[in-house]
């Protein structure tokens, strides 16, 4: 449903690739997970999956037709969207902000209709924030706004879903929260691409992960291929050790450096 | 309700409006003549007060409608569309008219409006990237650029002026509705009418638009062919109010602000509020601006700085709080 092949981007000016050759697919039902260090490419890939950016080869395809040939509206009723930064300029209240998440369906000049209503309702509810329905969102916590985000997502009524890093800022509980939040929403049927630092809750959450490592996939596939001691530890320039949970997910923890450098640092992250 | 409320507000500062004047007048002669042009006090009310106060409410609407997509547009509650060289552009245009003899009927409205559209479209121009891209940063900074420019152009004009259009230029630029008639109501009706109507006719979009680009991209709207439309609209709105009553600041900032806090940010129900809100502000600036120092007339920019300057001080120094 969301496939993007040999995606190549280089942003002007700028000396190298942001992205090369780079395949992804995510179909419903499924949770993918963008890892890989910072500059890696991860907020590009996501924003050319929105044909927020050009690609110089390759394409994005959504539903078997160029992300970028699509109206916008018509796109935004298949994708929906949390973009990593967001500053609010006017204090809304939270049902107001999640309500815009109809804007794509809603005909030109008409207001919010019943059916709009109960969408945003719904979509509150699933998100957990109805009882915030009636705060201004500048009142809210760092995790009950990233949870509003995720409600106006849901209200685009979309079948992707496209999180760039929504638990960045966020503290273990409420990160958790996320996360749960986010399988939940997939055991409904929705196809879900997540940007993430969190590597260790990708491998709980995920069902496959991209890890980019300078605009390339390093690796691709489910945790157990991708959570791999050599490859991190190349990939993040940072010596790792992996530990397998009770239930198999394998799991990292960077060891500790000498003098403040890692005490193995493989040639290649060196460089 | 609240809407209501503003209602009745500008139509209380209508009333005050056409009560008020140079030419002292018991309301009972004022309402006679509303009602019956043919008595004395008729011409009055009707060829020198109702369109005044009609052309204030009018413009204040223009500058409130304009001011508020500005805002959303740039996604800064302290933009205005003086911001972007408009003003200048149009004083620009009319200080060129005066200076070359040019005062027939309506041309010196008409050099206003080719002036601020010029610089306006030379703004929006040099501020987008590859013709796609706009940055509300770049788009002020450009604006408050090319407004200093034409302010430099002027200073050069009038220097170079004689003695009585010197006077007459710097009255223009002051703003002011003394010469208010009929035909400045509708040529200001004919040429405000369809951007204002854009204008309501994109609240919900403005509503996305000013969440960011990637946000409105990823709900659905269009940002560039949208962002045309807001500044395209909103150029015009300012430059056919500063073609018909010179330069009136402020209007499009603080009554947007105010009105945020009266009926909330959705622009759906906040830019019908501002229309009335901004005009009838606009029609009491003018009673003030008339009455005050009578018979003598201050210039009504003026007044709106005067309410202006300390709301936007407090605007700002709450905003870095």
């Amino acid at each position: 449903m969301l496939v993007a092949s040999d995606l190549t981007v280089r942003y002007r000016e700028a000396p190298s690739r942001a992205l090369e050759g780079v395949d992804l697919a995510v179909s419903a039902g499924e949770v993918l997970c963008l890892v890989g260090p910072n500059g890696s490419g991860k907020t590009t890939l996501a924003r050319a999956l929105l044909g927020l950016v050009g690609a110089e080869r390759g394409q994005v395809v959504l539903d078997g037709r160029p992300v970028k040939a699509w109206r916008a509206a018509e796109r935004a009723k298949r994708i929906g969207i949390l973009p990593q930064r967001e500053e609010l300029p006017f204090s809304w209240r939270v049902d107001e902000v999640v309500g815009f998440g109809r804007y794509a369906w809603m005909p030109p000049l008409a207001s919010l209709g019943r059916r709009d209503r109960e969408i945003i309702e719904r979509s509150m509810e699933r998100a957990d924030v109805l009882t915030l329905a009636q705060r201004r969102v500048d009142t809210l916590s760092g995790g009950e706004w990233q949870r509003v985000r995720i409600a106006r997502a849901l209200a685009q009524e979309p079948a992707v879903l496209v999180l760039d890093e929504p638990t960045a800022a966020l503290d273990l509980g409420h990160e958790m929260e996320i996360f749960e939040l986010i399988r939940t929403l997939v055991r409904d049927g929705l196809a879900t691409v997540v940007v993430t630092h969190q590597l260790n809750l990708a491998a709980r959450f995920a069902d496959r992960m991209i890890l980019l490592e300078r605009g390339r996939v390093a690796a691709a596939g489910p945790p157990m291929e991708v959570m791999e001691a050599a490859l991190l530890e190349r990939v993040f320039g940072w010596p790792v050790i992996i530990s397998t949970l009770a239930d198999g997910t394998p799991q990292f923890s960077p060891e500790r450096g000498t003098a403040g450098r890692p005490r193995t640092l493989p040639p290649e992250a060196a460089r | 309700m609240k809407h209501l409320a503003l209602v009745v507000a500008a139509l209380v500062a209508m009333a005050i409006g056409i009560a008020a004047g140079a030419a002292a007048l018991p309301s009972a002669d004022v309402w006679r003549g509303l009602v019956d042009p043919a008595s004395p006090a008729g011409p009055i009310v009707w060829q020198l007060r109702l369109p005044r106060v009609l052309l204030a409410f009018l413009v204040g609407g223009a500058l409130g409608l304009s001011g508020t997509a500005l805002q959303a547009m740039i996604r800064n509650p302290l933009a205005e569309p003086y911001l972007l060289g408009i003003s200048g552009g149009a004083g620009l245009g009319a200080v060129l008219a005066i200076s070359l003899g040019l005062g027939g009927v309506g041309v010196i409205p008409a050099a206003a409006l080719v002036g601020a559209l010029v610089v306006s479209a030379a703004v929006y121009w040099v501020a987008t990237i590859r013709g796609s891209r706009l940055e509300p940063r770049i788009l002020v900074l450009v604006g408050v650029v090319f407004a200093a420019l034409c302010g430099a152009l002027i200073s050069a004009l009038l220097a170079l002026s004689e003695a009585a259009q010197l006077r007459n230029a710097f009255l223009w630029l002051l703003g002011g509705f003394g010469n208010a008639d009929w035909p400045a109501v509708s040529s200001f009706a004919l040429y405000g009418a369809l951007p204002a109507v854009l204008v309501v006719a994109m609240a919900s979009r403005l509503d996305v638009l000013s969440l960011g680009d990637e946000t409105a991209h990823g709900l659905g709207v269009d940002i560039v062919a949208t962002r045309r439309l807001v500044y395209g609209a909103t150029a015009l709105l300012t430059a056919a109010s500063v073609a018909v009553s010179g330069m009136i600041g402020f209007v499009g900032l603080i009554v947007p602000h105010a009105m945020r806090g009266f009926v909330g940010p959705i622009h759906r129900r906040l830019l019908p509020a501002v229309f009335v809100a901004a005009g009838g502000l606009l029609v009491l600036a003018d009673v003030v601006a008339r009455t005050v120092m009578r018979p003598a007339e201050l210039p009504i920019g003026t007044i709106t700085a005067l309410l202006g300057v300390p709301m936007f001080a407090v605007l700002l120094r709450r905003s870095l709080r």
